[in-house]
């Protein structure tokens, strides 16, 4: 049983040496291990930074609140360090590492998260299985991380990390966004699986209800101007779907 | 880090003919040239006290060094004297070293002859090995010709103390293929100036494969011309520069004829202090030519501080009538969202900074199909890394 809290987190997005901009503005959200959270909400309202900052990249400050992951500080952690203790985000662009190959990368990733270098044989079964299944074809391992691979490509290899390292906590940003109908349920398909072979909490970013058809949702938030404005249940993203985010902008530009 | 240059200079119709200032006119004589001050162009940023006198031709050959040949099939060797017409035939040395090394090789055992016979396809890799027994002046000669049609791998290996200068001339006949991997592998006081000299055939392909790991001084010029249409010209480099150490590549790509190609690629990566690299990747598309198809890139890793970085693209058009002609440069640290990816999957710092650099080299290295020389040069990789970690 785990307990993942995000508890009154503000963020700035560093823009220069001495530019930053407040993105997020108080975000309160505890997911239990075995939930999915979707998350919805306008363009620009902070999704991505929500996630980011939560990871740790660098171009990302929380400026106030905690994120607890157990009842620990995931903010007090290096980058590695918030992955070793289960938190895993797919990112919205993954990033191209040019010359590390794929196979490489995650056996590194693996050893790193697993705390030992699994058995060569049996790591590389594992590989190839859950490449398989993700309808990736073998020749990738033998790629860069990454590079040159189509905005599906990545997604999907994304979607195969969360079920190589297996976190606690994983945050799923966009990753249904430039998939085609058979890309969607592949990748859904491989959520799924994650969630059935471990108690994995999910916080799943996205626009479209398409996604939220395969992976249900226990709740919906909307997001907008850097903060939860509402919450509810499934219902809420088909209301969204049918009414768009308006009266939730106009909410935050009134206040 | 200076910015490129860019001569575009109109057809000229008057007769007078552009002049590159990119071409200067060579000689053979010593004396043509004066003894650089370190003001010229061209010497301004090799640091000439650690030439230690090569640059100004005192009369020392206290040097010595030794060529070892390994040929497989369809490859043959042998030694030729100063003032064998086959020698000397591709160029004009453009400076003063390169004109001093020209007029005393022959103390030095004379010059290496490299063939490779008429329509050969050799798969094994023919081997060049200099040696220097001790920090001596030393002068070297190399000539590898492909004769046309033919097909092989030419391995050029430095290693060793000595303070050396030579001239290695490539001679790719027409519709062959000529795969040339230099690698100066010396030792950490070795000084040594080198220029390579190409001239490429009708449809004839030339690679190379420039790698300086060793040595206090090395600079390298790499020059190519083509003979006839068709040709095509790829330089890769990679120099690996640590503590004090000085690594200058200089390449010259003279798209003198229509139709051909050239691709520059070479990355270095700078570690302590004092370490000091130098790109000047020139490229001249000739007045009169047509379809010209050009690209030359280097980028630069610096991994700690201290480090120095000259990287310099020149690009001279002398017609309107390009294919492509391009460039670019890069110099800088680590990329921080390289390291924050590898980092977001659990992978340490440490390790995560590791995989990164070594992809960085591999994407150069992995080009190079001799196998057991990429596994030596990763290892060398290695090895420097590890100093520094
Ligand atoms: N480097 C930056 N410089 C300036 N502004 C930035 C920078 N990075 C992010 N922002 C701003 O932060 C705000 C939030 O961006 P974020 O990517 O978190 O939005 P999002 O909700 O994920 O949007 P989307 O649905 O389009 O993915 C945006 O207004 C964006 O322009
Ligand atoms: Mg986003």
């Amino acid at each position: 049983m785990t307990k993942f809290e995000i508890r009154g987190v503000r963020a700035d997005v560093l823009i220069g040496a001495d530019e930053r901009q407040e993105i997020l503005k108080g975000v309160d959200l505890t997911i239990d291990s075995g939930q999915t959270h979707a998350i919805m909400g306008p363009n620009g309202s902070g999704k991505s930074t929500l996630a980011y900052a939560i990871a740790g990249h660098p171009k990302y400050e929380i400026t106030a609140g905690e994120v607890l992951l157990d009842g620990e500080n995931v903010l007090e952690m290096s980058v590695d360090e918030r992955a070793r203790a289960g938190l895993f985000l797919a990112m919205q662009y993954p990033v191209e590492v040019p010359g590390v190959s794929m196979s490489n990368f995650l056996r590194s990733s693996v050893t790193a998260v697993r705390g030992e270098a699994p058995k060569l044989r049996q790591f590389s079964k594992e590989l190839q299985g859950t490449m398989k299944d993700l309808s990736i074809e073998a020749s990738f391992a033998a790629r860069g991380v990454n590079e040159g691979f189509s905005g599906g490509e990545k997604k999907r290899h994304e979607i195969l990390q969360l079920e190589l390292l297996k976190p606690k906590m994983a945050i799923l940003d966009e990753t249904d966004s430039g998939l085609d109908v058979d890309a969607l349920k592949v990748v859904s398909e491989g959520i799924n699986r994650a969630k059935a072979n471990s108690d994995v909490g999910i916080m799943l970013i996205t626009h479209y209800t398409r996604i939220l058809n395969y992976v249900k949702p226990d709740f919906v938030h909307v997001f907008a101007d850097g903060r939860i404005a509402e919450s509810g249940g499934p219902e809420l993203a088909d209301r969204l779907e049918n009414e768009g985010y308006e009266r939730f902008v106009k909410a935050g530009a009134e206040q | 880090m200076a910015g490129p240059n860019l001569g575009v200079k109109e057809h000229s119709h008057g007769g007078e003919l552009p002049i590159s200032k990119l071409d200067v006119h060579g000689s053979f004589d010593v004396d043509a040239f004066p003894v650089p001050t370190g003001r010229e162009e061209e010497w301004r940023f090799t640091p000439l006290r650690r030439l230690r006198g090569l640059h100004d031709g005192r009369d020392i050959k206290d040097g010595v060094v030794s060529v070892e040949v390994t040929a497989p099939e369809g490859v043959t060797h042998e030694t030729a004297a100063s003032g064998d017409p086959r020698l000397g035939t591709t160029f004009l040395p453009t400076d003063r070293v390169s004109a001093l090394a020209f007029r005393d090789f022959g103390t030095f055992g004379g010059a290496t002859v490299v063939t490779v016979a008429k329509d050969a396809q050799v798969a094994e890799p023919a081997y060049i090995k200099v040696t220097g027994e001790n920090q001596g002046d030393a002068y070297g000669h190399i000539l590898v010709r492909a004769e046309a049609h033919s097909k092989a791998t030419v391995v050029l290996e430095y290693a060793g103390e000595a303070v050396y200068a030579d001239n290695v001339e490539f001679i790719v006949e027409d519709g062959a293929e000529l795969t040339v991997i230099s690698l100066q592998d010396w030792g950490r006081d070795a000084v040594h100036v080198g220029h390579h000299y190409t001239k490429v055939g009708r449809d004839a392909r030339f690679k190379s494969f420039v790698i300086t790991l060793g040595g206090d001084l090395v600079r390298m010029s790499p020059k190519v011309g083509y003979t006839a249409p068709g040709g095509d010209a790829e330089l890769h480099g990679l120099y690996f520069t640590g503590d004090g150490q000085h690594h200058e590549h200089r390449s010259l790509i003279d798209h003198n004829v229509s139709h051909t190609r050239s691709r520059v690629e070479y990355k270095g990566a700078l570690s302590g202090e004092g370490a000091h690299g130098v790109w000047i990747g020139d490229v001249i598309i000739g007045e009169g030519t047509e379809g010209t198809d050009s690209y030359e890139y280097n980028r630069n890793l610096a991994l700690t501080d201290g480090t120095r970085v000259d990287s310099v693209p020149n690009l001279e058009i002398f017609t309107g009538e390009v294919e492509g002609a391009g460039h670019a440069s890069a110099s800088g640290r680590l990329d921080e969202i390289h390291l924050f990816y590898l980092r977001s999957r659990g992978i340490p710092e440490d390790e995560a900074r590791r995989l990164v650099i070594r992809g960085y080299f591999a994407e150069l290295i992995g080009r190079i199909d001799v196998p057991e020389l990429r596994e030596r040069i990763m290892a060398e990789v290695e090895e420097k890394l590890a100093e520094h970690e």
